[in-house]
């Protein structure tokens, strides 16, 4: 050991707080996160904007709530109200069957299933993978599972006479039934995401109590996750609303006189009637304004079911916030 | 002496398990017979026996982690929300063994109400929360609800404060507020046993001295198992003590000797704070 005294330390370098200069990485980085807003915006805008302008001119109450009886190619005489018809029967009748069916998954996984199970593992694989399925698959689905198999079997069971299908064949009830498959890990993944978010003392509270399990997720934990359902409920309507191919082999008809009478009938739907128009039209710039038109249509009918779903959200939300 | 606790027939106790007896000569009301506990392989308690006394308050003792709260929650089956718990030996309430086959652990929670450390009212009004446990034992008539309701709430001493808003959010309460709401619910469906589990560890002294004087109001009707950290507060309510280290009971005595002139001398060290 050398016998140097200890020297002080050397001084450590001034510290500055001046705010650095021009940074071009930063700057640039910045930038661009800007720039990709903006060009969502702008395209937003486009499609919105050219939509209205275009389409809300040929917007009539006769355009709207009128038949489609006459000549559908015909601006002077085309009516979409069976389409918008149609189109809210298949939304209304998916949720009907998704809200349930996913709300009582989702209730499985986080409150039953043992979470590390590799039985739990494959549900929740199989949900995500559901969700990556394309489309037109449900469609295809949808004709062998639903019509062929489920409506053929009821036809065999309860109509062994009937010369035509009664349940085996496209029907509103199976395009529903097949856009509620669709749109089942949307709910799912959102109903369960409300449950966990609900603190296990609630739970803890109710069994303690004497509260069966499916006491306490009846009465106790599936209220404070309404909120959350319905979330999913609204991105549920969102998707299903504008799809076109899961219906096409399902439910949706080109064209039909009056308006499906009962569930087993098809029906004409407002996304595949724009498919329609700008597919199957004798002359497309004479029925432009119609094809506009029904895009609009499209569009403000989803406004208008998400705004429903929404504002009974809001009123969920305001009961339940009232008392927390 | 209770009445048989889970069937209407009681069932004969075995007589040869000479009942432990408890520090003050009460009847014995929850007997546990060389229990342990495991979290799959890790042991939470050892090889524990020693009976509570009926209609005394019996505090847990012991520092963080020595499975006090684990066998509280072992007296109403709380531990079976858990994976992976295995459980060996025995715990007897009123003589019958809580963990047999043929026990229903829902009436078994019915007769053996708990208040948790943190305060977990639902998010429903006053009334509602109470009126929860009595719909869930089977109460429909409104007035009767409503009657027990008043009473429960006032057995908690906490009518006088709620009595204009009972319609109003619990959420509204403060925490000291809450934790008594959550005894009036507890105490509404009268259970024979109730476990707290560290029930004044987040309040503040005030609001301690209150839940305090409620369990001392209320151990004339009710059996009352406490865990606490707070040593003066197991003194100041408690008749009986149990200390508990690393899974197992040290001591169990009445709780003056306890305090005063411990048989162990862990106990000791614990009590006077050179350790824990």
């Amino acid at each position: 050991m050398t016998a140097s005294t200890p020297t002080a330390p050397p001084a450590p370098p001034a510290r500055r707080f001046r705010a650095s200069t021009f940074e071009p990485v930063s700057f640039f980085c910045t930038g661009l996160t800007g720039l990709a807003t903006f060009l969502i915006l702008a395209i937003l805008a486009l499609i919105l904007g050219n939509i209205f302008l275009q389409g809300g001119a040929g917007l009539s109450p006769r355009f709207m709530f009128g038949n489609a009886d006459k000549d559908m190619f015909d601006v002077a005489s085309a009516g979409v109200w069976p389409m918008v018809f149609g189109t809210a029967a298949r939304v209304i009748l998916m949720t009907l069957f998704v809200i349930p069916i996913g709300v009582t998954t989702a209730s499985y996984l986080t409150e039953y299933a043992p979470a590390l199970s590799p039985f739990t593992r494959i549900i929740r694989g199989a949900v995500n993978n559901l969700a990556g399925v394309p489309s037109i698959v449900f469609g295809l689905f949808g004709l062998g599972f639903f019509i062929s198999a489920v409506g053929g079997t009821l036809d065999v069971f309860l109509y062994p006479d009937s010369p035509k299908p009664v349940w085996g064949k496209a029907a509103l009830i199976w395009a529903s039934l097949t856009l509620a498959v669709m749109t089942l890990p949307v709910v799912i993944v959102a109903t369960e995401e409300s449950l966990r978010a609900i603190p296990l003392g609630l739970r803890e509270a109710s069994l303690a109590l004497g509260a069966t399990k499916l006491q306490t997720v009846l009465r106790v934990v599936l209220p404070q996750a309404l909120p959350g359902i319905l979330t999913g409920g609204i991105l549920a309507v969102s998707r299903a609303a504008g799809e076109v191919a899961p219906i096409l082999f399902t439910g949706a008809a080109y064209y039909m006189a009056s308006l499906p009478q009962s569930l087993t009938d098809q029906f004409m739907d407002l996304a595949y009637h724009v498919f329609v128009l700008s597919t199957q039209s004798p002359d497309i710039e004479k029925t432009r304004p119609i094809l506009y038109g029904t895009v609009v249509v499209l569009l403000l009918l989803t406004f208008a079911l998400n705004l429903v779903a929404i504002l009974i959200r809001a009123r969920v939300r305001r009961n339940l916030r009232r008392l927390a | 002496m209770v009445a048989p606790l889970l069937s209407p027939l009681a069932r004969v106790t075995p007589p040869d398990a000479a009942s432990p007896a408890t520090p003050h000569g009460h009847p014995p009301l929850i007997e546990v017979d060389r229990l342990s506990l495991y979290y799959g392989a890790a042991r939470a308690l050892h090889d524990i026996s020693f009976a509570i006394p009926e209609r005394l308050v019996t505090a847990f003792i012991g520092p963080s982690g020595c499975g006090k709260s684990t066998l509280l929650r072992c007296f109403n089956r709380m531990n079976d929300l858990i994976d992976n718990v295995r459980l060996e030996g025995s715990v007897r309430i009123g003589g019958e063994d809580i963990y047999a086959r043929d026990i229903d652990v829902i009436e078994l929670r019915k007769r053996v109400g708990m208040v948790f450390q943190r305060s977990n009212p639902f998010p429903k009004t006053i009334f509602d929360n109470i009126a929860y446990a009595l719909r869930l034992q089977g109460f429909r008539r409104k007035s009767e609800i409503a009657d027990i309701v008043e009473q429960s709430l006032h057995q908690a001493a906490l009518w006088d404060e709620v009595k204009d808003r009972l319609h109003a959010s619990a959420l509204g309460l403060s925490g000291g507020q809450q934790q008594r709401l959550c005894i009036a619910r507890a105490i509404a469906i009268k259970p024979d046993i109730l476990l707290m589990d560290e029930p004044a560890s987040a309040l503040d002294p005030l609001a301690t001295a209150k839940i305090e004087d409620l369990i001392l109001d209320l151990k004339r009707q009710f059996t009352i198992v406490i865990v606490t950290h707070n040593m003066q507060q197991a003194a100041r309510i408690s008749d009986a003590t149990a200390f508990f280290y690393l899974g197992e009971l040290i001591e169990h005595d009445a709780t003056g000797k306890i305090f005063t002139n411990p048989a162990r001398k862990q106990t000791e060290d614990y009590v006077t704070g050179r350790f824990g």
